[in-house]
């Protein structure tokens, strides 16, 4: 499985191309790294490979998944798993219901899905915290549930936008070693967003620097 | 001694007591609003009223506020609705009211009307008011001087002569006409006066030779008189506009629709309202009226002062004023309102005569004589009874 | 030591019970006053209950089964669809937010009944769709459809989902910015989900509980509305709300009783629909988390999103529709079947003793009147919990301003009204009065969100400055404000215009507004002075609406932070 951008370039509504022509190649278990002052697109980087670009912005290049051109699929249809800055879980949901949320329908069966989800709870040491509120969870607790509901979703590539930038110090070192660590034994490839120089360090992967 | 002062005092001594009242009237009216309730449905009726509204202000201080209702009922409701909260001789907020038949029997039977007062107005004097005339019977109830007539009402068929040829003859023959015609004709809401009208139309033609109108009915004198009516409106009423199933609420919707086109006929208590509407652009030039071979329902219009009216002198003096000759001739005139006048004729001096001679006609507008006899009005409690018994039967 | 009067008594205090003598209690009375009639006991007619034979006239009364159900009916349908087409136009046009909202403003402003007596002209077998195909399909006669007052109330349905689907988009846009809607959307489809479903899933269960109010407003609203029923609804027999009006007018006064069974009746139809429509959420949510569990995608169903936008453009073009041919009628002299256009135009209806003038001037006093008075309470109330240090809509007003929109405006009325028989009040006062009822909720809501949204910094550093509470209400608070208390006051003017029932009902027919005027009209045999009547309806309340966005703009022209309030 590979992730691979060809000249990948956005022009913004006011005419401003944001990037020119990146070309980077992710492969199975790899998390490349991206990094840059803000304003630099980082963000807006993600939502061209994801598919989540306002109207008004404008892609040229292409996006390949495994060899399948992607660049004109809407997001849903791509694949493409996000893990965003703030960890947005649904809040009208319970933990459980929001993983169960994001779990594939190609695992059919009541029970059958809630062993998958309750499994992924456990791998998070979420356990026997499905039936809580959302709002009721750490910020750390929140990125490990909002990772396991991404893949879940049995993503073909995942995107990380900033996921550790708003834990506290004291956590993040942990919940990047988790987060890095799950990804790689998912052997799916990745990109992670940061303007912090250590993610980038423990990614281990290659690293864009954009300006 | 002063020259005006002993004018009047002439004047005074000349005239009869009567007068002297109305000289009473005239300065107790000047400076008072009259809340006149009418129904406000007709444009032309409206404008013309206002018009009576400018003249009495001029000639007497009295200003005229039309208040427009939808149905003489709401009038009726409010004077009940004060005299029972305590407002029983005065402070009322009703002067004066257009209306007749069953509203009128339900004011006067509940004491709800002031007078008698119509003897008293200067202009009484053009109005035949002699014992069983139009003006002193109101639905076969004695008028007895508690209201004013005003105008002439005479039921009449107006249809599309571009579209058909005349209609049937007689009740009878809408049968025939509507199974070839179906959905071109209907009839108002009988909830409606007009649509009321056009069943008790029915009536006086289809019920048995033995039954009297003029005496309130019984259940089973009502049952037995309107066993023919029934049969012929259940076969009727399946070739009626929308099956039968919805009915326009009153003329003036049924009229619109004549001028949509959705029908070809529609029906008017106002022999001058077809040539009226083709003037005023409501209805196509082709539109001509129709009356049925024995005759038609006709009845006069009145208005009456509520007994516990504020401004009852105004009222009287509004009164007075629609029965003025020049005032029922510019009514007639058919570029103002063209309706009929209720004035006698024979009584007019020779201005009136006149002013009514000087009247321009119109292709539409048919002559008296073209009208035919006048049917007198069932007893009230016909139209009651005949109202709820239709809406028993076909309201589901 | 005592504390001085004014201290006691805070602003708070004065505009709380103002607002409850004059709005709350009065509504309350109306319905107890309602109840009370309904069993037989009103004291002024004589009538001494308990009884039941008020219940007894109102159940003999032909058709009325047939009435509850058609009520029933079309309010619930309306609601329904009016709900489902205003989620589905924002699913489908969530990236054309502002292009939405700013078509759909002029459009809010237009009144019932305005729109319905445009709108049954459109769609009447001889109306104008159907002239405009009668040529060219060779129509002679109109077709035999009852399109207008149709016995199944679709017409009605569709006059009410005209004007209360714009109405709901614009509370469903002002509801999802309380959510994150972007991120949760951007979130849902990265997972593999279509954005119907997204919607379907994640944001409609979260928005329902923000728009349940407006939603239960709008069903209380629907089945008891008189004016659109009266113009669009069936006839015979008609909706439940026209036929206890009918009854009320009665000439008998002792109608009276069985008017009040009827509004009692009315009200726990409304009760009943209210109560459906919460369940049938319920069910639908547990059916839908139960779909959502299984991870359902729904990825097929975005290319049905086109069919709200679809239908929405077709209601926007009905709206279009009816108000130009309101203004094409008025300037009318004769326009007769089959021909699209008029065959000659005429001044007539405008120049004639139409009456629309005085019509206008009442209706633009009353609706001044109880908007100023409406504006001047929410303020009170909201200043005064500044500076009680509670601020906002909250505790009990939160719910006392509800309670105007969810009873049935007709339960409330027939009780006030037999009230008012006791009591010698001026008619155009009891109007006046009467609009504030319905005026003040909707002031008090649209006022209350920017007023709490107000940065707090800015009294404090007044009140540093010196600047006493009064001060700092005159010279800065409602200076910075004036874009949304225009707004606010636009609204309640809007809503005043559009008010039927109240007029008629507090000013016994001795009030003519354009409202009451325009539906009499609808009645009679001359469309085009109806047509006047109805076009200065709807474009009064619009004019309001310019000249409140005009203004703030014109006297902010050099202020840019304040520009941008308007919404």
């Amino acid at each position: 499985m590979s992730l691979k951008l060809s000249r990948l370039s956005v022009r913004a509504p006011d005419g401003a191309t944001l990037f020119a022509g990146l070309d980077l190649t992710v492969v199975a278990g790899e998390v490349a790294t991206v990094t840059g002052p803000s304003g630099a697109g980082k963000s807006t980087l993600l939502d061209a490979i994801g598919g989540h670009l306002s109207p008004g912005f404008h892609v040229t290049g292409r996006v390949f998944l495994d060899g399948r051109d992607v660049t004109d699929l809407p997001a849903e249809a791509r694949g493409i798993g996000v893990m965003f800055q703030q960890a947005v879980l649904f809040p009208h949901l319970s933990v459980a219901d929001n993983l169960a949320f994001g779990l594939s329908p190609a695992i059919r069966g009541r029970l059958a899905r809630r062993m998958a989800v309750a499994e992924a709870l456990a791998q998070a040491g979420l356990d026997g915290m499905g039936a809580r509120d959302p709002a009721t969870l750490s910020g750390g607790q929140r990125a490990r549930a909002a990772l396991m509901r991404t893949l879940l979703a049995d993503p073909k590539a995942v995107l990380l936008d900033e996921p550790f930038s708003a834990l506290d110090p004291g956590r993040r070192h942990d919940i990047r070693e988790f987060v890095l660590a799950t990804i790689r034994r998912s052997r799916i490839p990745a990109l992670l967003v940061t303007h912090d120089r250590q993610d980038a360090d423990a990614a281990g992967g290659p690293v864009v620097a954009l300006t | 001694m002063n020259p005006i002062l002993t004018a009047a005092a002439l004047m005074l001594s000349v005239t009869p007591v009567l007068s002297q009242t109305w000289e009473e009237t005239l300065d107790e009216a000047r400076g008072q609003t009259v809340f006149f309730h009418a129904w406000g449905g007709d444009q032309r009726t409206n404008d013309f009223i206002a018009s009576v509204g400018d003249e009495v202000l001029e000639r007497h201080g009295v200003t005229l506020q039309h208040v427009r209702i939808a149905d003489t009922a709401d009038a009726v409701a409010r004077v009940l609705a004060e005299r029972a909260a305590g407002r029983e001789k005065t402070g009322g907020s009703v002067d004066l009211i257009w209306l007749n038949g069953p509203n009128f029997l339900a004011m006067k039977d509940q004491g709800l009307l002031h007078g008698p007062f119509v003897a008293n107005l200067p202009n009484a004097q053009w109005l035949d008011l002699s014992e069983g005339s139009a003006n002193t019977v109101d639905f076969t109830v004695p008028v007895e001087g508690l209201e004013s007539p005003w105008r002439l009402a005479k039921f009449v068929f107006n249809y599309d002569s571009a579209r058909i040829a005349a209609p049937p003859a007689d009740m009878a023959g809408w049968l025939d006409w509507a199974a070839a015609h179906p959905g071109r004709i209907t009839h108002p809401d009988p909830a409606n006066f007009m649509g009321a009208t056009f069943l008790k139309q029915a009536l006086i033609e289809l019920a048995p030779d033995d039954t009297d109108l003029s005496v309130p009915p019984t259940d089973d004198s009502f049952a037995k008189a309107t066993v023919p009516l029934w049969h012929w409106y259940d076969a009727l009423r399946p070739n009626l506009w929308r099956d039968g199933r919805s009915f326009p609420e009153n003329e003036s919707i049924q009229q619109q629709l004549l001028n949509d086109g959705e029908i070809d006929m529609t029906m008017s208590f106002d022999p001058a309202s077809a040539a009226a509407a083709i003037a005023d652009g409501l209805l196509p030039e082709t539109v001509r009226v129709h009356v049925p071979q024995a005759g038609s329902i006709g009845n006069v219009s009145f208005v009456a002062i509520p007994v516990n009216a504020a401004h009852k002198a105004g009222a009287k003096v509004v009164a007075d004023a629609l029965l003025a000759p020049a005032t029922q001739a510019r009514m007639q005139n058919i570029e103002v309102l063209g309706s009929f006048s209720v004035l006698d004729p024979a009584k007019l001096d020779a201005t009136g005569q006149a002013a009514f001679a000087a009247l321009p006609t119109a292709p539409a507008l048919p002559a008296l004589s073209d009208l035919g006899a006048v049917l007198a009005e069932p007893h009230p409690d016909w139209m009651t009874r005949l109202t709820a018994a239709w809406q028993d039967r076909y309201t589901r | 030591m005592a504390r001085p009067l004014y201290a006691v008594i805070s602003l708070r205090g004065i505009s709380g019970a103002a607002i409850a003598i004059a709005v709350i209690l009065p509504v309350m009375i109306g319905v107890v006053h309602s109840a009370l009639a309904g069993f037989g006991h009103m004291a002024l007619l004589g009538a001494r209950g308990p009884d039941l034979d008020a219940w007894r006239t109102l159940l003999g009364q032909p058709g009325l089964w047939r009435a509850v159900a058609v009520s029933l009916w079309t309010g619930v349908a309306a609601t329904m669809i009016s709900m489902g087409l205003a989620f589905g136009a924002v699913a489908a046009l969530q990236d054309r937010v502002s292009w939405l909202r700013r078509v759909l403003a002029p459009l809010l402003a237009a009144p019932h009944a305005a729109l319905a007596i445009g709108l049954a002209f459109v769609i009447a077998p001889s109306g104008w769709i159907a002239r405009g195909l009668a040529v060219g399909l060779g129509w002679d006669r109109p077709p035999e459809l009852a399109t207008v007052g149709d016995p199944w109330g679709l017409a009605l349905i569709l006059g009410l989902v005209l004007k209360e689907v714009p109405f709901l988009i614009v509370i469903l846009l002002g509801a999802s910015t309380q959510i994150a809607m972007r991120e949760q959307m951007a979130a849902g489809r990265a997972l593999g989900y279509g954005r119907a479903a997204v919607w379907l899933w994640v944001l409609v269960p979260q928005l329902w509980p923000l728009i349940r109010l407006p939603v239960m407003a709008v069903l209380a609203f629907s089945m008891s509305v008189v004016d659109t029923a009266l113009i669009l609804g069936p006839s015979n027999p008609p909706t439940l709300s026209v036929m206890v009006a009918r009854l009320f007018a009665d000439p008998d006064l002792r109608a009276m009783l069985p008017a009040s069974s009827g509004a009692l009746l009315q009200l726990g139809l409304t009760a009943m629909a209210m109560g459906l429509l919460w369940a049938g959420a319920s069910v639908a949510g547990i059916f839908a988390r139960a779909a959502m569990r299984r991870g359902v995608r729904l990825r097929g169903l975005d290319a049905w999103l086109a069919v709200p936008a679809l239908l929405l453009a077709g209601l926007l073009f009905l709206v279009v529709l009816s108000l130009a041919v309101l203004a094409l009628w008025s300037v009318t002299f004769t326009w007769r079947w089959p021909d699209p256009w008029p065959q000659r135009l005429s001044m007539a209806a405008w120049q004639g003793r139409a009456g629309w003038l005085s019509a206008a001037q009442t209706a633009f006093f009353i609706a001044l009147a109880s908007s100023g008075i409406a504006l001047i309470l929410a303020i009170g109330w909201l200043e005064g919990g500044d500076r009680a240090g509670r601020h906002g809509l909250r505790g009990w007003m939160r719910a006392a301003v509800a309670l105007p929109l969810l009873l049935p405006q007709l339960s409330v009325l027939i009780g006030l009204s037999g009230l008012l028989l006791r009591l010698e009040m001026a008619p155009m006062i009891a109007v006046v009065w009467g609009h504030v009822l319905f005026v003040f909720p909707y002031v008090m809501i649209a006022l209350a969100g920017p007023w709490a949204a107000l940065d707090p910094r800015m009294q404090r550093t007044a009140a540093a400055l010196g600047a006493g509470p009064w001060r700092r209400l005159l010279r800065v608070k409602l200076p910075v404000l004036l874009a949304p208390l225009m707004l606010a006051a636009a609204l309640g003017f809007a809503v005043s215009i559009a008010q039927y029932l109240p007029t008629m009902f507090l000013g016994g027919g001795r009030v003519a507004t354009l409202t009451t005027e325009a539906v009499a009209l609808s009645s009679g045999s001359d469309r085009r002075v109806a047509a006047v009547h109805a076009t200065l309806q709807a474009g009064l309340p619009w004019l309001v609406y310019l000249a409140a966005l005009i203004l703030p703009a014109v006297i902010h022209r050099n202020r840019r932070a304040l520009k941008g309030e308007a919404s």
